[in-house]
């Protein structure tokens, strides 16, 4: 019965109950859609780090996982190509561009045993100097073909080839330019190994770190396994804030809405107190809405986030964004937070509101 | 049935107070009704007579005096037992009909057997009031299409379905034509005789009051004649 009066009254003010409800889920897409987004996007440097076929990756003393600021001699790689089990050793020099960009400086013919070569869809390897590698989804989202000129660090680039996606980078030029044009000589920034036999990775990486001291040397999974929303604190501080405002929206929202509900309700709730409805029922019956308008703003929220991947790999295709199912209950539980408490004090003045007054209200 | 008075008031005052000023609306009412009465409340505009069902209803404290409902006594009732008391003991009837506009006439009156509680029993008067209702097949309607007098009659069952000992009506037939005010004044006649429902009725026209056992007036907040 109390369930249907909820429903009542939820139909009652349909544009009110839908805005509302809308208005959650915006704030549930926006949650799941950062989340999405930070998600696709680690998955996706993931997958193009295995995709080199490395099986070890060194980086220089003292960087993060993640830095890619700091280099290293590139000496160290034929010492590290010496090592027993290694197979393939090569360096690559990364080199931001601005934004989540950067191009890489590689040894092609290295490059090329160690993830078993590019596959090209138009064009061929470098010719000379001034030559990139762009995968396919950069030539999509900027329509560059092969012979086109690409600008990047303050000079034109003619692309030779376009390749096939996943591996490393979006852009490849060949190391020593690179070194050369950025005043990195004989630097590198990761260097990646490949074993004969991956099964030998912890020997090697045990035999590695004795003698280069200092250096943090992963393995490939533990690399991948590190690639985490955890593990990047701007992106963690980012989903909380987004977090917290998503409660203020919800809170804001739903107060707005329950404060009109309860003031225009006014001879309702006397009524109701007129039948011997307690304080608690009011407040009940308030607080259920609030829940209905909950978990119909979730359900949206949801489904808003297929629609704003749609539009990113539309119209951001280097950008990705994941479903991830296991923040939906997340979400949800935020928009739920926001609402409650935004009902509490609409809620508390429908419960403590005189029944006469109400009643005799015109 | 007992021959003590259901309801028993003795020196009863209520003073509202708005701002620094006490409005003194009951002062000093003394009335005894008994079971299975139907008495008729007449008094001029601003004599008290909503009042005084307002405190009887428990829908406002009353400030000093007895009232016995029952054999209970309102004056030392807490919120909570007022509230328990509109919910068990008390049926309201008002001139404004005071439905809920969302629900449909059926669940106006289902909501009041729920939130007395008693919605789990089955109820063997329920078709009863139902049937001297005479409303059937407009149940389902909510009360915006309805007429008043229809509305007024939904208004009665909801007041009566919980099996109240006193159902206060404050002018019911107030905004009604004479055809539906006979037919709802008919009604509570027929309840009050059939099913014994002690009935208190506020209303200014004399006619309407002689439906009534017996008429009291009041006058500033007193009751003048008896
Ligand atoms: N909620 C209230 N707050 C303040 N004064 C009130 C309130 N209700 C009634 N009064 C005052 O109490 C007096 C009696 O009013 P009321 O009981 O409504 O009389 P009646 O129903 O006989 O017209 C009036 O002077 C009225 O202004
Ligand atoms: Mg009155």
């Amino acid at each position: 019965m109390v369930n249907k009066l909820v429903i009542a009254n939820l139909r009652h003010r349909p544009l009110r109950t839908i805005l509302s409800a809308v208005a959650i889920g915006v704030q549930v897409t926006m949650v799941l859609t950062l989340v999405g987004v930070s998600r696709g996007m680690l998955a996706d440097v993931a997958n193009r780090s295995k995709g080199t076929g490395a099986d070890i990756l060194v980086k220089p003393p003292g960087s993060s996982p993640f830095g890619f600021s700091t280099n290293f001699p590139e000496k160290i790689i034929p010492f590290l190509r010496k090592q027993k089990h290694v197979t393939v050793a090569t360096g690559t020099l990364v080199q931001p561009i601005g934004g989540l960009d950067s191009v890489t400086g590689i040894n092609l013919a290295e490059f090329n045993s160690l993830s078993g070569g590019f596959r090209y869809l138009e064009g061929g390897p470098f010719k000379g100097p001034y030559e990139i590698l762009v995968d396919e989804v950069y030539s999509r989202s900027n329509k560059k073909r092969e012979g086109d000129a690409v600008n990047i660090l303050g000079r034109d680039w003619r692309v030779s080839g376009v390749v096939e996606s996943g591996k490393l980078s979006r852009m490849f030029v060949q190391l020593a330019v690179l070194q050369d044009l950025t005043a990195n000589n004989g630097k590198v920034t990761v260097g990646y190994l490949k074993l004969d036999d991956p099964a030998n990775t912890k020997a090697v990486i045990v035999s590695l770190k004795s003698q280069l001291t200092g250096y943090p040397i992963y393995s490939m999974e533990e690399f991948v396994s590190l690639i985490s929303i955890n593990n990047v604190a701007m992106l963690k501080n980012f989903i909380a804030v987004i977090i917290t405002l998503g409660v203020l929206i919800g809170f804001l929202v739903v107060f707005l809405s329950m404060y009109t509900a309860v003031l225009e309700r006014t001879r309702e709730i006397g009524i109701l107190k007129a039948l011997g409805a307690s304080p608690m029922f009011i407040l009940g019956v308030l607080l259920r809405e609030t829940f209905v308008l909950a978990v119909i703003g979730s359900v949206l929220g949801i489904l808003f986030t297929y629609g704003t991947r749609l539009l990113i790999t539309t119209f951001v295709p280097t950008m990705s964004q994941a479903i991830v199912p296991e923040w939906w209950p997340i979400a949800a539980g935020i928009a739920l937070t926001g609402s409650m408490l935004g009902a509490i004090y609409p809620g508390l003045k429908a419960a403590r509101q005189d029944a006469i007054e109400a009643l005799t209200y015109d | 049935m007992t021959d003590a008075p259901i309801i028993e008031i003795r020196d009863l005052r209520k003073a509202y107070r708005m701002g620094d000023v006490e409005v003194a609306a009951l002062r000093g009412v003394d009335l005894s009704v008994q079971r299975g009465e139907f008495l008729s409340v007449i008094g001029p505009s601003g004599s008290g007579k909503s009042t005084l069902f307002h405190v009887l209803g428990g829908l406002t404290p009353p400030t000093s005096g007895t009232i016995l409902i029952n054999g209970r006594d309102l004056v030392q009732m807490g919120e909570a037992e007022r509230t328990e008391l509109r919910k068990t003991q008390v049926g309201f009837v008002f001139q404004k009909y005071n439905l809920l506009p969302t629900l449909s006439a059926a669940d106006n009156i289902a909501i009041a057997r729920y939130i007395s509680g008693k919605h789990k029993d089955g109820d063997e008067q329920f078709d009863e009031i139902i049937r001297l209702l005479g409303l059937k097949g407009r149940l389902n309607h909510k009360p915006r299409a309805m007429s008043g007098g229809e509305q007024q009659r939904v208004a009665i069952a909801r007041a009566i379905v919980n099996h109240p000992a006193i159902l206060l009506a404050d002018e019911p037939t107030g905004n009604l034509d004479t055809e539906n005010s006979t037919a709802v004044l008919e009604l509570m006649r027929d309840l009050n005789q059939r099913l014994g429902q002690t009935i208190l009725m506020i209303t200014h026209n004399p006619e309407a009051a002689q439906y009534g056992h017996r008429t009291v007036r009041m006058r500033d907040g007193r009751i003048v004649t008896v």
